[in-house]
C-alpha cells in the first residue's frame, strides 16, 4: 500500500504537545502489513508515547532487522532517520549507531524470529552491554513474512494455523533479559494500548538497556484455537502486575490511589514513574524475584506482563567507556588527529 | 675432514633463534635485531610461530642486510638452536659452511651434529644455573645469556645493546643492571672460551638512515587515530588482533579529553564479527569514522553487511590481515589469498575497493585514505595487509602528517543546504559521479530524514522493485566505482634500464622481495618493467601496462593468482599474456623464489632457432 500517498492536511484543532507537534507529525507511512495485524497497534501505541513525551521526531533513530516488524519503523516517526538493516543484526546496528551519536533516542524494533533466533546472540549481547535503547521485540510466535513456520518463542505444545504442534521448548525473551542485566524489562500485549504506551515512553526516557516484549498476534498465521499467541489466548491468560503512569518534568504525582498501592520510582532524568500495584506482592526493583515470579507463573500457563524490572539508577555504554559528552560523530580532525608533532615522536621512538 | 669452508660475510647473513613458544625469547630476540639497527645496518626479522600459546616450537629469524633487502631471504646461515624438539630439522636448514649455536650444557652425541658446518656450544644452562635460582629469571635471562654469546661472536658492540636495554628498562634500575649483567655472563665466557669473531660479522654502518621499525598492524592502526577514527569493533583472530590493540593504546596515548580525561573514541570487542561489522555500518551510518579489523574466516562472516554497505551505501572501512586459508587454513601463515573473496564480497552484484599497503609505511597511509574513501565513496574500503607485513617489524620510511590536512567528509548535506531548499534524494546522482548525498540521522527536524534499507529503492529512497528503478540505481553504483578509480592510490611503475617486452605486476608484501628480484634476474640478463598495483578498482595505467608489454607475470603470494583473475575479468585482458608466479606455501615470499620461477620462464623464451640447432 505504499503506492497510497497518505494525505498531509489535518484538522485544524488538532491537539498540540508542549513542543508544539500534533500526532500526525509522528506518524509514518500507510502500513503495509495485514489489516489488524498487532504491529500496527503497536506502532500505535509508539506514535502516541513519543507525542506524549514531547520528543523532538527527528531526534529518533529507528533501527530493525528484517521481518513484518521490521518493516514497522517506516510507519512511524516518519522525520526520523530509519534504517531497515541486516536480518537478526539490529542489535549491533543500532550499538554502533549509539556510540556514533550518544545524543539521539535509539528505538530497536525487532521480532521473534528475528531477535530469538538468528540474532539471538545480538539480542543478549546488546543488553549485556548497557546499550541505552528502547528494544522492543513484536512477538507472535510465529515468522508471518515467509508464512507460517513456528519462531523460538512459540510456546511448546501450541498448534501452527496448518495444524502442527511445536515441540520445541520456547524462549522467553524477557526471562533472558532479566538475566542478561537489562535495566528495564517489561512485557505487554500489543492489544492492551493503555498498559504499552506508559511502559514504552518509561522505556525510553530510562538510560540504559530497555527491553520490552509485546505479544502481538499475528492475524494471518497465528490467531487461531490452539495458538498461545493469539488475541483471545492473550486476553485470557494476561497477568497484568502493574499499572504504569510516566510523569515527566517537575509535575507533582496525582496520587488518587489507595495507600500502598502506589509505588513511586524516579528515573535519572527525573522522570517519575508511579507504579499502579495489581499484585501486592511484586516489587519491580528485585531482579531474582522478578525471575521466580516469571517462571512460577508461566509454568501456570500465565503470561505476566507490566513493568517487571527496573534500575533507575542504571549506567549504559557511554558509562562504561567514558566516552566524551559531544557526539562522538561532531569530532573533527582538530579533536581526532594528534599531528605531526606527535608523529615526529613516535618515529623517533621507533628507531 | 670438512671440505666446507665456514662461511664469511660482513652485514649480509640469516640469523635463525629456534625457541620454544611461551618461554620468553621473543624480547631477547627482537633486542638482537635492534642492537644491530643500532649498528647501522638494517635488518628484516620474520616471526614464525605456530596457532599456540605455550609449548611449541616457534621460530625468529633475523636477515642481516646492509643493501636493505627486507623481503625473506630463505636459508640460514647461523642457527640459535635453543629448542631441542625441532633439533634435527633445525641443524638439518643450515646452509653449508654455516653455524649452529648450542646449549651445552648437556653433551650431545656427535651423530646430532653435521660436519659441513661450525659447532658453537655454550653453556648455557649451566651458567644459568650457576648465576640464578628463580625458575622465571633462569629462563628469562638464559634469552639474554645468549644474546650476549652472540655479541661476542658477531662482533657487536655491547655498548649499543647496553644502550638499548638501557632505553627499555628507563626508570626500572634494578631490571636494567640485572639485563646487562646477564648480557656480560653471556659475552665474557664466549670471549673467553671461543673464537671470536666468527665468518658472520657485524661492522657499523649507515644504511638505516632515519627509517622507522615497526609492525604494519600498529602501523595501520596508528592511520585509524590520525585518520580519524572514533568507533572500533573489533573480534579476536589471528594475526588481526594487534590492530585492535594498538588501536586501543594509540588512543588511550593520544585520544582523551585533555581537560576531564574522556575517551574520544569507543572501542567495544564484539561477540563476533558479525556484530563487528555491523557496529561498524552503524557508527558510520550515524556520521562517525569507523573501522573493524579481521581475518579471513572474519570477512566470510562479514559478507552479509559487506552487501548492505554496498548496496545502502553506507561507509565502512575493514582491515584484513590475511593469513593462509582457505577455512581455518594455517592461522599464523601468511598468503594473500582473500583479493577475490574481498573484491566481489557479498551476494549479487558486488565489487569492493581494496587498498594494498606495500609496508607499515603505506598501511599508516593507507589506513588514514580509508576513511576519506569510505565517506566520499559511500562503501566498505578494504585495507588488504596480510601477516608478512602486519606481524613483523619492518624498516621502513618514516611517518608523515600534513598538519593542514582535512578530513574528507564526503557528501553530506546539512541543514543549511536543506533549508536553502537543496532537493535531497539519497540516491540521486547530483553531480554525475554516481556518488549521492547523505544526511546524518537527526540532522533536521523536517527535512533529510529517509528509511536506509537493503531492499530496492528509487533515487528518493523509496521502495521500490520496478525493474527500470532497481537497474538505474544499479547502473549508478557502476559510475561510483569508476569514480572511485581515479580516488584510490595509483599503481606505481618502475622501469628497466634497458627497453623491454616483458613486466611484472606485484603488490603488497610482495615489494622488497619482487625489488631485490629484479637485481638478481638483471644478474641473469632478463630485464622486467615493474608495476606494483596498490588498489582496486585497477587504474587504466595498469591496462596501458599490460598492453606495452608482450608478457607480464603477476607475482601473488595465493594457489589461484587471484589478482590476475581480477585483471583479466575486470580489465577484459587475454590471460595467455599474464604469466602467473605464485607462492603459496605460508611462508614469506623471497627474491630467490622470484628470480628462479622468472627466469626459467624467461629461459624458456628465449628460442634457439631451429635451423642452427641442427646444424
Amino acid at each position: 500500500m505504499t503506492y497510497i500517498a497518505k494525505p498531509k492536511f489535518h484538522h485544524p484543532g488538532l491537539k498540540k504537545n508542549e513542543l508544539g507537534y500534533t500526532h500526525r507529525d509522528y506518524e509514518g507511512k500507510i502500513s503495509t502489513l495485514c489489516a489488524g495485524c498487532g504491529h500496527d497497534s503497536i506502532t500505535a501505541s509508539i506514535i502516541e508515547a513519543c507525542y506524549e513525551l514531547s520528543i523532538e521526531p527527528h531526534r529518533v533513530a529507528k533501527i530493525s532487522g528484517i521481518g513484518c516488524s521490521s518493516k514497522t519503523p517506516d510507519y512511524f516517526l516518519g522525520n526520523s532517520h530509519g534504517f531497515n538493516s541486516v536480518h537478526g543484526r539490529m542489535p549491533s546496528v543500532l550499538t554502533g549507531a549509539n556510540l556514533a551519536n550518544r545524543d539521539l533516542i535509539y528505538l530497536g524494533v525487532s521480532g521473534d524470529g528475528d531477535s530469538a533466533s538468528i540474532g539471538f546472540g545480538q539480542f543478549a549481547h546488546s543488553i549485556r552491554r548497557a546499550v541505552n535503547m528502547t528494544y522492543i521485540v513484536e512477538n507472535n510466535g510465529v515468522y508471518g513474512l515467509t508464512k507460517g513456520q513456528f519462531s523460538a518463542t512459540a510456546d511448546r505444545g501450541s498448534k501452527s494455523k496448518k495444524g502442527v504442534t511445536n515441540t520445541d521448548n520456547a524462549i522467553d525473551l524477557v526471562a533472558i533479559a532479566l538475566q542478561l542485566g537489562a535495566t528495564f524489562v517489561a512485557r505487554s500485549f500489543s492489544g492492551d494500548k493503555t498498559q504499552l504506551v506508559p511502559l514504552i515512553a518509561a522505556a525510553i526516557r530510562h538510560k540504559g538497556a530497555s527491553f520490552i516484549d509485546v505479544i502481538s498476534p499475528c492475524i494471518a498465521f497465528n490467531n487461531h484455537a490452539g495458538s498461545t499467541k493469539s488475541f483471545d489466548y492473550v486476553r485470557e491468560h494476561n497477568d497484568a502486575v502493574n499499572r504504569l503512569d510516566v510523569v515527566v518534568g517537575r509535575e507533582p504525582i496525582n496520587v488518587d490511589y489507595a495507600p500502598g498501592t502506589v509505588q513511586v520510582v524516579e528515573q535519572h532524568d527525573g522522570t517519575k514513574l508511579a507504579l499502579r500495584k495489581l499484585d501486592a506482592d511484586y516489587d519491580p526493583h528485585d531482579r531474582l524475584g522478578a525471575m521466580t515470579f516469571l517462571q512460577k507463573h508461566a509454568a501456570k500457563g500465565q503470561i505476566v506482563t507490566g513493568l517487571l524490572y527496573v534500575d533507575p539508577d542504571a549506567e549504559d555504554l557511554h558509562t562504561h567507556l567514558d566516552t566524551v559528552e559531544t557526539p562522538l560523530n561532531t569530532l573533527d580532525e582538530v579533536a581526532l588527529c594528534p599531528g605531526s608533532g606527535v608523529l615526529d615522536k613516535i618515529n623517533a621512538s621507533l628507531r | 675432514m670438512s671440505v666446507q669452508s665456514p662461511l664469511s660475510s660482513v652485514n649480509d647473513f640469516v640469523v635463525r633463534f629456534a625457541n620454544v613458544n611461551g618461554s620468553g625469547s621473543a624480547s631477547a630476540n627482537e633486542l638482537f635485531a635492534r642492537s644491530i639497527l643500532r649498528h647501522g645496518v638494517p635488518v628484516s626479522p620474520r616471526n614464525i610461530f605456530p596457532s599456540n600459546i605455550q609449548g611449541l616450537p616457534t621460530w625468529y629469524e633475523v636477515r642481516v642486510t646492509e643493501q636493505g633487502h627486507l623481503g625473506a631471504r630463505g636459508g640460514v646461515d647461523m642457527m640459535v638452536a635453543m629448542n631441542p624438539q625441532t633439533w634435527d630439522k633445525d641443524v638439518a636448514s643450515i646452509e653449508p659452511g654455516g653455524y649452529l649455536f648450542y646449549d651445552s650444557t648437556k653433551p650431545m652425541p656427535t651423530s646430532k651434529f653435521r660436519e659441513d658446518i661450525t659447532v658453537i656450544g655454550v653453556p648455557l644452562t649451566a651458567i644459568t644455573n650457576s648465576t640464578y635460582s628463580d625458575p622465571r629469571q633462569r629462563q628469562l635471562f638464559k634469552n639474554i645469556i645468549y644474546l650476549g654469546a652472540l655479541c661476542a661472536l658477531l662482533d657487536l658492540d655491547p655498548k649499543v645493546v647496553e644502550l638499548l636495554i638501557g632505553e627499555q628498562y628507563k626508570g626500572k634500575e634494578k631490571l636494567l643492571s640485572s639485563n646487562v649483567h646477564a648480557l656480560h655472563l653471556g659475552r665474557d665466557w664466549a670471549l673467553q672460551n671461543l673464537k671470536c669473531p666468527i665468518g658472520l660479522r657485524v661492522r657499523k654502518s649507515d644504511k638505516v638512515g632515519d627509517r622507522i621499525f615497526l609492525e604494519g598492524n600498529s602501523a595501520a592502526a596508528l592511520g585509524a587515530v590520525y585518520g580519524g577514527a572514533t568507533v572500533c569493533a573489533w573480534y579476536p583472530i589471528t594475526p588481526s588482533s594487534s590492530v585492535a590493540e594498538a588501536f586501543t593504546s594509540h588512543c588511550k596515548r593520544y585520544r582523551h579529553d585533555p581537560e576531564n580525561g574522556k575517551a574520544k573514541y569507543a572501542i567495544v570487542q564484539g561477540e563476533d564479527e558479525l556484530a563487528s561489522i555491523g557496529i561498524v555500518i552503524g557508527a558510520s551510518w550515524n556520521g562517525a569514522r569507523a573501522f573493524t579489523a579481521t581475518s579471513g574466516p572474519g570477512i566470510s562472516l562479514m559478507t552479509e553487511f559487506i552487501g548492505l554497505s554496498y548496496f545502502a551505501e553506507i561507509p565502512a572501512v575493514i582491515m584484513n590481515i590475511q593469513r593462509a586459508g582457505p577455512s581455518t587454513g594455517m592461522p599464523t601463515r601468511t598468503q594473500q589469498c582473500d583479493v577475490i573473496a574481498c573484491a566481489y564480497a557479498s551476494h549479487g552484484d558486488t565489487k569492493h575497493v581494496l587498498l594494498f599497503p606495500e609496508d607499515p609505511a603505506e598501511a599508516f597511509e593507507f589506513a588514514a585514505a580509508a576513511f576519506d574513501l569510505a565517506e566520499r565513496l559511500q562503501t566498505t574500503i578494504f585495507l588488504m595487509l596480510d601477516l608478512d607485513i602486519g606481524m613483523n617489524h619492518r624498516l621502513c620510511r618514516p611517518l608523515k602528517w600534513d598538519d593542514a590536512r582535512q578530513y574528507d567528509r564526503g557528501k553530506v548535506m546539512t541543514a543549511e543546504m536543506l533549508d536553502e531548499g537543496r532537493d535531497f534524494g539519497r540516491y540521486l546522482d547530483v553531480d554525475g559521479d554516481g556518488i549521492p548525498y547523505r544526511t546524518y540521522p537527526g540532522a533536521h527536524p523536517t527535512k533529510g530524514s529517509y528509511f536506509t534499507r537493503g531492499t530496492s529503492r528509487d533515487r528518493y529512497a523509496r521502495y521500490s522493485e520496478e525493474g527500470a528503478v532497481y537497474a538505474d540505481n544499479m547502473q549508478r553504483l557502476v559510475r561510483k566505482f569508476e569514480t572511485a578509480q581515479d580516488l584510490v592510490p595509483r599503481p606505481l611503475q618502475a622501469n628497466a634500464a634497458k627497453p623491454t617486452k616483458y613486466g611484472v605486476i606485484y603488490f603488497g608484501s610482495t615489494s622488497p622481495a619482487m625489488d631485490e628480484a629484479i637485481g638478481l634476474l638483471e644478474a641473469r640478463g632478463h630485464q622486467l618493467d615493474r608495476l606494483r598495483i596498490r588498489a582496486f578498482p585497477f587504474h587504466s595505467s595498469v591496462a596501458s601496462f599490460i598492453a606495452d608489454h608482450d608478457f607480464v607475470y603477476v607475482v601473488e603470494q595465493n594457489r589461484d593468482a587471484q589478482l590476475r583473475q581480477l585483471i583479466v575479468n575486470e580489465n577484459g585482458i587475454d590471460p595467455v599474456r599474464l604469466v602467473p608466479i605464485l607462492h603459496y606455501d605460508g611462508t614469506p615470499i623471497t627474491a630467490r623464489f622470484i628470480a628462479n620461477a622468472i627466469g626459467d620462464h624467461q629461459d624458456h623464451l628465449k628460442v634457439t632457432p631451429l635451423r642452427k640447432a641442427v646444424s
